[in-house]
């Protein structure tokens, strides 16, 4: 069995979905978790704060430094994730077919094998 | 047969077979090349099942090399070999994994340029420097495609099967294009000699062996018909001197009456199906081009109605703007033209240079001609609207 990371992706100054319209979204992804988890897929799954709420951790020449803020600026970042566990490619991009419907663009990355627990 | 035919018919069939057995398509292309190797070295006169021939001896050769390998690569293929023991050992190539192998080579997760490049390179046989002459680019380039698609279907785990009836709707299309791309990069060539006959051979050989896998799918019937009637017309496009002639001006002696009949044939099978797509709505209207000795416009007109509701896109307009030209005058034809945009396409002006020429506004069709020039990559294409513009009566 292969692990898939399958991400959501936001744009910064895109428009913001209305109410009614993140309610379909979170309704909808519910009904997609449900599937996942019935269907043995699923690994692990959620949404995430903005950017702004990130601290990125160094440690240079043995001292630790923090800094506020994302490991990169870009005006598009991760919105969400899931990790699923299915046999190949076409099985996780069926998978993504339908997270997109939901939730808009979505990336599908294999993981290495080697660091597969 | 010589050693080169059954290289080129065999290659891609044996890949594919051998990809199956070792799960793996580096592994099954060495293996199969050891075994065309093997075959130069060996063979007198060639076995009557060469297939069969070379796809034992590259899976011997495989073993051989696995058990000397301890990579995981190695032991992973090697697993997959003891697996498929209990098979009788004397088999030639499956039909079931070439179709694999197509679907593989033209996934839609890979890119665009690397399933032509990768179709070509696995189930063609060509390799890397025949690919790069044939799309004029440069060799490392191709082969850059080709290791970064195999690397992508290796690490992604693209699936070598053949989908499923409710995915073919996704997954034909991609294939039937690779194929028919690859038959106008022969056909039409973006630079270089007009017609470069090699990639059309290899399209029409991939799309007959496509046409016997998957019998019941029309619209591969419909690009099999397609480009073996625009094959068909090959010899009377261009005359002695080199120069492009129009289709209504064609020497239809010298069609090709054998292609025609085939493609004829296809069509009708393609209608008794009755459920039209794209491919073979073009191969209706190459049909009508060669029935007969002149082109039913009227026929053609309806048929790119009916594509243009099936593929509303600019291309298909252009195209269609010609028959209106025959059938309703240049006038309407011109009119049919506005609002279409096909930047950077030559064929936009070319065709509204004619229509312009044919309505006696030579300044316009002028301006339109020099427009095409600009744009024409295509060396015998230029000399033709060069001519064309030159021929302009009014001052």
């Amino acid at each position: 069995m292969k692990q898939y990371l399958l991400s959501v992706h936001l744009v910064e100054g895109a428009p913001a979905p209305s109410d009614e319209e993140m309610q379909t979204m979170f309704a909808e992804t519910g009904r997609i978790n449900d599937e996942m988890q019935a269907s043995g897929a699923w690994v692990f799954g959620g949404g995430l704060l903005s950017p702004d709420s990130a601290t990125v951790v160094r440690i240079e020449n043995g001292a630790t430094t923090m800094s506020d803020g994302p490991f990169v600026e870009t005006k598009e970042h991760m919105a969400g994730f899931w990790v699923i566990r299915c046999a190949d490619l076409d099985q996780a991009l069926a998978w993504a077919e339908k997270c997109a419907a939901a939730c808009g663009p979505v990336e599908v990355r294999p993981f290495d094998d080697l660091s597969q627990a | 047969m010589d050693l080169a035919g059954i290289y080129r018919a065999e290659y891609g069939r044996c890949v594919a077979t051998l990809a199956r057995i070792l799960g793996d398509i580096n592994l099954a292309e060495e293996a199969v090349q050891d075994a065309f190797t093997t075959a130069l070295q060996k063979w007198q006169t060639p076995p009557p099942n060469p297939g069969a021939w070379i796809v034992t001896t590259a899976r011997n050769r495989a073993v051989d090399r696995l058990r000397r390998e301890s990579t995981r690569e190695a032991r992973h293929a090697q697993a997959l070999l003891l697996h498929h023991q209990d098979e009788p050992r004397e088999v030639g190539p499956v039909k079931d994994d070439q179709l694999r192998l197509i679907f593989t080579c033209c996934h839609p997760a890979l890119a665009p340029d690397a399933r032509t490049a990768l179709t070509l390179r696995l189930l063609g046989g060509l390799d890397v420097s025949e690919i790069a002459r044939a799309y004029l680019v440069q060799e490392a380039t191709v082969a850059q495609r080709i290791v970064r698609a195999k690397k992508k279907i290796r690490d992604a785990t693209i699936p070598y099967r053949v989908p499923a009836e409710h995915e073919l709707p996704d997954r034909l299309p991609p294939v039937l294009t690779v194929l028919y791309l690859m038959f106008n990069e022969g056909y039409a060539s973006t630079a270089g000699p007009l017609i470069r006959t090699d990639l059309c051979t290899e399209a029409i050989r991939l799309a007959r062996e496509l046409a016997t896998l998957m019998p019941d799918e029309p619209e591969v019937l419909g690009l099999l018909a397609l480009l073996l009637l625009t094959e068909a017309r090959r010899p009377a496009r261009l005359d002695p001197t080199g120069e492009l002639v129009l289709l209504a001006d064609q020497d239809r002696s010298l069609w090709n009456r054998a292609l025609i009949a085939e493609g004829h044939d296809l069509v009708r099978r393609c209608l008794r199906r009755n459920r039209p797509g794209a491919y073979q709505i073009q191969a209706a209207i190459s049909a009508v081009h060669t029935d007969g000795a002149a082109t039913d416009w009227p026929q053609v007109l309806a048929l790119y109605d009916q594509l243009l509701v099936l593929t509303p896109t600019p291309v298909v307009a252009l195209n269609r703007a010609v028959a209106v030209a025959e059938v309703h005058g240049p006038a309407v034809a011109l009119a049919s033209l506005e609002g279409v945009d096909l930047p950077g396409y030559h064929r936009l002006p070319a065709t509204r240079a004619e229509l312009l020429a044919r309505l006696g506004r030579d300044d316009e069709a002028r301006a339109a001609y020099d427009q095409a020039v600009a744009l024409a990559t295509n060396e015998t294409e230029r000399a033709y609207l060069q001519n064309r513009r030159t021929a302009l009566t009014h001052p």
